[in-house]
């Protein structure tokens, strides 16, 4: 084990207000330095973290990130869960196709985010909430 | 009601026999808590301000923030609450400030006396309630404060200032949320005017993540400012920012980009024709 940063530690913030997105950019961008993110995935992490916790904030209708330290034994990394109880996702294809938006925004969001991150794992359907797991690995 | 008035006015009396005594231990006592920050006199002044408007609330009997006989003491307590939070001073530090009082009038109370013990009870139970009042107005003078910051930050984070005769910059530095963006539009769309510039360069080099929404606000501001007939560069893209940029697929079009300030600057001047030119060292010639 890594001395450094305390394993199956999990770091929940709350996304129900506009800072509460800047708050978790923030948690997101010590989590990766924590991991030894170069900086180039550092940004890309915290930007993908960026989009998704505004997305679940302005579609999913608030809800929380989970943020902890990844370990596959071989890698370390950071491991950011986005989780709401909103209306979920109805058609996921549709969603995530770039340049489709339902709201006002770029519609890159979703899209982009997955181009960022190493996983992206996402569980969702029509009123049942939006559950994003993305992860991002130290090379 | 009539135990009420009765048990008001007997604590009353007392309010008014042991004046002198119950203030000076208020005030040593507030004077403590304060740990030098007030001066002697400045909690003199409060506290005998702050008993004159208690006493005439005990002397109408009424246990009763809102009633008419207790606007003096609640202007007096608002004030204290939100000169202490504009002071830095903690919740607890302020409202220690009138909960005191009760250890001063305890220390007169003739504790063999029932009637009075019951009467300081009832007294007891009205200064929690002013304690209380106290700590929402702090609390609401601090909200008011940090609103009030942010205010002044956001003003304060987002000058535009004139590069060249002809050409302003915006340096962003932070987070670009909706409101902040709407304030550096407004600023650099006035400043083109006023200036009558033919260009402008928005720096983002201090901005730590450009994500989808940081770049629609450029990309409107860019637009904006186009309309108006000027052209606007944007700088300061660092390796990261333009890694992270093209990942999410984000495209600036025809908009000229510059990875430092430097670069757009002599961009901007090339364009409005003025060419820069290292002067000859002497003897080279």
């Amino acid at each position: 084990m890594y001395p450094a940063a305390a394993p199956q530690q999990v770091n929940l913030v709350p996304i129900v207000r506009d800072d509460d997105v800047v708050r978790v950019r923030q948690a997101v961008r010590t989590a990766a330095l924590a991991a030894k993110l170069s900086l180039v995935d550092q940004t890309k992490l915290v930007t993908a973290a960026s989009e998704l916790a505004r997305n679940t904030l302005i579609y999913g209708g608030g809800g929380r990130a989970e943020i902890e330290q990844a370990d596959n034994g071989r890698k370390r990394g950071v491991r950011v869960v986005f989780a709401d109880e909103g209306p979920g996702i109805a058609d996921l294809e549709l969603a995530m196709t770039d340049g489709y938006t339902s709201g006002n925004g770029m519609g890159l969001g979703l899209s982009g985010a997955r181009r960022l991150v190493d996983e992206f794992d996402i569980d969702t359907a029509a009123g049942r909430g939006t559950r994003i797991t993305v992860t991002k690995w130290a090379r | 009601m009539t135990d009420m008035s009765t048990a008001g006015a007997r604590i009353a009396g007392l309010l008014h026999e042991r004046h002198d005594e119950i203030v000076r231990q208020w005030a040593d006592a507030v004077t403590y808590a304060a740990k030098g920050r007030l001066t002697v006199a400045e909690v003199q002044s409060q506290v005998s301000e702050m008993y004159g408007a208690l006493a005439k609330l005990v002397d109408s009997g009424s246990r009763d923030l809102q009633v008419p006989e207790a606007a003096e003491l609640r202007a007096v307590l608002a004030e204290l609450s939100r000169s202490r939070a504009r002071r830095g001073f903690s919740p607890s530090e302020t409202s220690i400030a009138v909960l005191a009082l009760k250890d001063a009038v305890q220390s007169q109370v003739d504790t063999s006396d029932a009637g009075l013990l019951a009467s300081f009870l009832w007294f007891s139970r009205l200064v929690d309630e002013f304690a209380l009042f106290t700590f929402e107005t702090y609390s609401r003078a601090r909200e008011e404060l940090i609103v009030e910051q942010g205010e002044q930050m956001m003003e304060l984070s987002t000058p535009v200032i004139k590069l060249w005769d002809g050409v302003v910059g915006v340096p962003l530095v932070g987070t670009l949320d909706s409101a902040r963006a709407q304030v550096v539009m407004e600023k650099l769309l006035q400043t083109l005017v006023d200036t009558g510039s033919a260009y402008a360069i928005i720096d983002i080099t201090g901005v730590p993540a450009v994500d989808t929404q940081v770049a629609q606000h450029v990309l409107k501001t860019v637009m904006a400012a186009r309309l108006m007939g000027a052209e606007c560069v944007i700088s300061g893209i660092r390796p990261q920012i333009a890694q992270t940029v093209v990942s999410l697929g984000i495209e600036f079009g025809d908009i000229v980009t510059k990875a430092s300030l430097a670069d757009a600057l002599v961009h901007t001047l090339r364009r409005s024709g003025i060419e820069l030119v290292r002067r000859a060292q002497r003897g080279e010639a």
